[in-house]
């Protein structure tokens, strides 16, 4: 129960007293991916760590630490250090603060000097990226900005003249900033924005700096960690895709069966229809970004669609990818939206306006978030805002046109029902792949499918933008992306496969695929393009490994189906397949056109 | 030292210790409880001013040796 106070609003009386209890209670949960966090501090980190632990372990990881001695941040990785080498950290966390900017500005310095100031201080911490990036290539680095300062000597002439402590955090930020996309292994956790969100007055405790050299208060502590949980769970590739909603008071006021589609509070007539029109478009902007949108909603299903016509409504019936509107219980139906999407329940977040379905929803799928909505429509956006729970670590062209993809589908399976042979189907979806080694363009996209592929993939190795970079320059791989579109849209790339040679031998360390595709045939065309590859290469045969996990039940065939034989399968699950290609092989994939990328786009 | 004050700093202590059955007197230190160190002192502190509602000057900390002084100065500043 204590577990809600992790949850936006935090409860600060549990995060203090009850950091033991919540932890022991979350560390029940079985189903915990372990990661090392190194936590590397320009201030006091004892409690960050422990708050860190906590909102990493709701988020369902397991975290180990390595904590810098006080104030070591920088030595920490510009020199050699052996201990933090042998930690080999997943995530190295600069949790650093205004106390940390090495050289402030001194009044009536020239603007030309404080340019200078800015350029070295920006390039002090892009050398520790760079060291983090040579000395431990497998780590993403969260790095935190910069807050204001806690006083203004010169008051509001310190945000104006360039030497004010004020106008240059504001320059170090905006510079950070810029430079940080050309750090693609690099997270910025903004405690610039999170200091304003709590308020300076808040955030600096000057006593507790002066004791224990905490640089912030314990709710400027319990702010920072959460959102520093936030990007290191985004960074695995965990976050949320659906927003599952209510209708009746929930995204209108008034019920549509009672007050009648005339009768509903939408629009600019009163402020509670202001309000819930502020969250209506707060919903759009979230599926504008690629968040998918399904309703659930107990209602006469007639009567959930009119709603739609009020004319002022932001949100249109075709924004939703999934309507559940009748009388089953909500568990159900929203079980069904999981499905229907192909995605899994930890990825949905289902708001409600009536506590007994939240409760009822979360006690029954516990894997589903549930925001404590409140009755209070004016706090509907911040609560859901806040909780982070859609927090991204990139936003790429494929996430903004995500929810199209969720559209085009529902019109493909519209289109299924009408056939009655499958392969009559899948001809006339006309559908065109594009298979190629690894392109530069596609890096981005190819690390986040390893990191959020679950159901369709053989190995789930996760792999970071630095590994994917290597792979793609690295001869001694097959490496394949493959795209596909059809009559309906272009469904982005959707598939990896990662071999690595050795002789005559290519061992598939990755296959996925994404399962917006599924039962299209992409797989044999994925297939046909390997062994192509491989007789390039010289090799004669292919090991696939099949590595069993709790999401990828439905590939454990998927070897045998492609042809490879059994050479080994453990107790826990998991098997080794073997492929001899033969000289004469026939391509598998019937119902694809492959079309072959120019030659100079692609890495070899 | 009214006992209400002892009580109500117990149960912040049996949160913060995660020990339902632990029990504190005036003369309590920090070598008698297992796991009372540095850094959960300061949780203990925060902990105290959140419960009792006073903030503690700098400095104010420095001499107190046991539970019951905690307390005293708690009464004092409350006074």
């Amino acid at each position: 129960m204590e577990i809600a106070a992790l949850t936006y609003p935090f409860d600060h009386r549990i995060l203090l007293t009850r950091k033991k209890a919540l932890r022991e209670e979350l560390l029940k949960n079985s189903n915990l991916l372990e990661k090392r966090v190194a936590i590397l501090g320009g201030s006091t980190t004892a409690e960050v760590r422990n708050l860190l632990e906590i909102f990493l372990l709701k988020e369902g990881i397991k975290p180990s630490f390595y904590e810098s001695e006080y104030n070591q941040y920088y030595s920490d990785v510009s020199f050699e250090n052996p201990s933090l080498a042998a930690f080999n950290p997943d995530i190295i966390y600069f949790h650093t603060s205004f106390v940390n900017v090495k050289t402030l500005p001194v009044p009536g310095q020239s603007p030309e000097a404080v340019d200078d100031l800015v350029a070295s201080e920006t390039e002090r911490w892009k050398s520790l990226w760079r060291h983090c990036a040579l000395r431990y290539p497998k780590a993403a680095v969260i790095q935190n900005n910069f807050e204001a300062p806690d006083i203004r000597i010169l008051g509001n002439l310190e945000g104006i003249y360039p030497h004010g402590a004020v106008s240059f955090i504001r320059r170090l930020n905006e510079a950070l900033s810029k430079e940080i996309v050309s750090y693609p292994h690099v997270y910025m956790n903004d405690i610039g924005y999170l200091s304003s969100l709590l308020g300076l007055e808040r955030w600096y405790d000057k006593n507790f700096w002066f004791s224990y050299k905490y640089a912030m208060s314990f709710e400027g502590m319990v702010l920072t960690a959460h959102s520093a949980a936030l990007l290191i769970k985004a960074v695995f590739g965990g976050m949320r895709k659906c927003l599952v909603l209510d209708l009746d008071n929930t995204i209108w006021g008034g019920v549509v069966g009672d007050d009648g589609v005339d009768g509903l509070q939408i629009g600019k007539e009163t402020p509670v229809a202001e309000a819930y029109t502020d969250f209506q478009r707060y919903v759009k902007k979230l599926n504008e970004r690629g968040i998918i949108l399904a309703v659930c909603s107990k209602n006469d299903p007639a009567n959930a669609k009119s709603g739609f016509q009020h004319p002022d409504n932001i949100l249109k019936f075709d924004d939703f990818a999934v309507f559940k509107a009748n009388w089953e219980n909500k568990d159900k139906n929203i079980r069904e939206i999981a499905q229907e999407l192909n995605i899994g329940l930890d990825a949905l977040v289902f708001v409600d306006d009536n506590p007994a379905e939240r409760v009822f929803v979360k006690s029954q799928l516990p894997q589903v978030a549930v925001p404590p909505m409140g009755d209070d429509i004016a706090q509907y956006k911040t609560i859901l805002d806040r909780s982070g729970y859609f927090e991204p670590a990139a936003i790429s062209d494929e996430d903004l046109k995500r929810s199209q993809y969720y559209e085009q589908q529902n019109r493909r399976q519209i289109s299924e029902e009408s056939f009655s042979d499958y392969g009559d189907f899948l001809r006339s979806l006309e559908m065109k792949a594009e298979i190629a080694s690894f392109q530069p363009v596609y890096i981005e996209r190819i690390t986040q499918l390893t990191n959020k592929t679950n159901q369709f993939n053989l190995t789930t190795r996760r792999y970071t933008l630095a590994e994917v970079s290597a792979i793609a320059n690295d001869s001694r791989y097959i490496k394949l992306q493959g795209r596909l579109s059809d009559k309906f849209g272009d469904n982005g790339l959707i598939s990896v496969v990662i071999a690595q040679l050795e002789g005559t031998m290519a061992h598939v360390q990755l296959w996925l695929m994404s399962c917006r595709v599924l039962k299209r045939d992409m797989e044999l065309a994925m297939m046909d393009r390997l062994i192509e590859k491989c007789h390039q290469c010289g090799v004669r045969q292919i090991k696939g490994y099949y590595f069993k996990t709790a999401k990828n039940a439905m590939v454990a065939e998927f070897y045998k189906n492609l042809g490879f034989s059994l050479m080994e399968s453990q107790e826990n699950g998991d098997s080794i397949w073997l492929y001899d290609i033969p000289d004469s092989y026939q391509n598998q994939n019937r119902y694809i056109e492959t079309v072959s990328v120019a030659p100079k786009a692609e890495s070899i | 030292m009214e006992q209400s004050i002892v009580e109500r700093a117990q149960n912040v202590f049996r949160d913060i210790f995660s020990n339902p059955a632990l029990s504190i007197t005036p003369s309590t230190t920090a070598k008698d409880i297992e796991g009372w160190d540095s850094f959960t002192h300061i949780t203990l502190i925060l902990a105290m001013e959140r419960e009792f509602k006073v903030k503690f000057g700098l400095g104010e900390l420095q001499s107190l040796t046991s539970v019951g002084d905690l307390l005293t100065l708690i009464e004092k500043k409350n006074a």
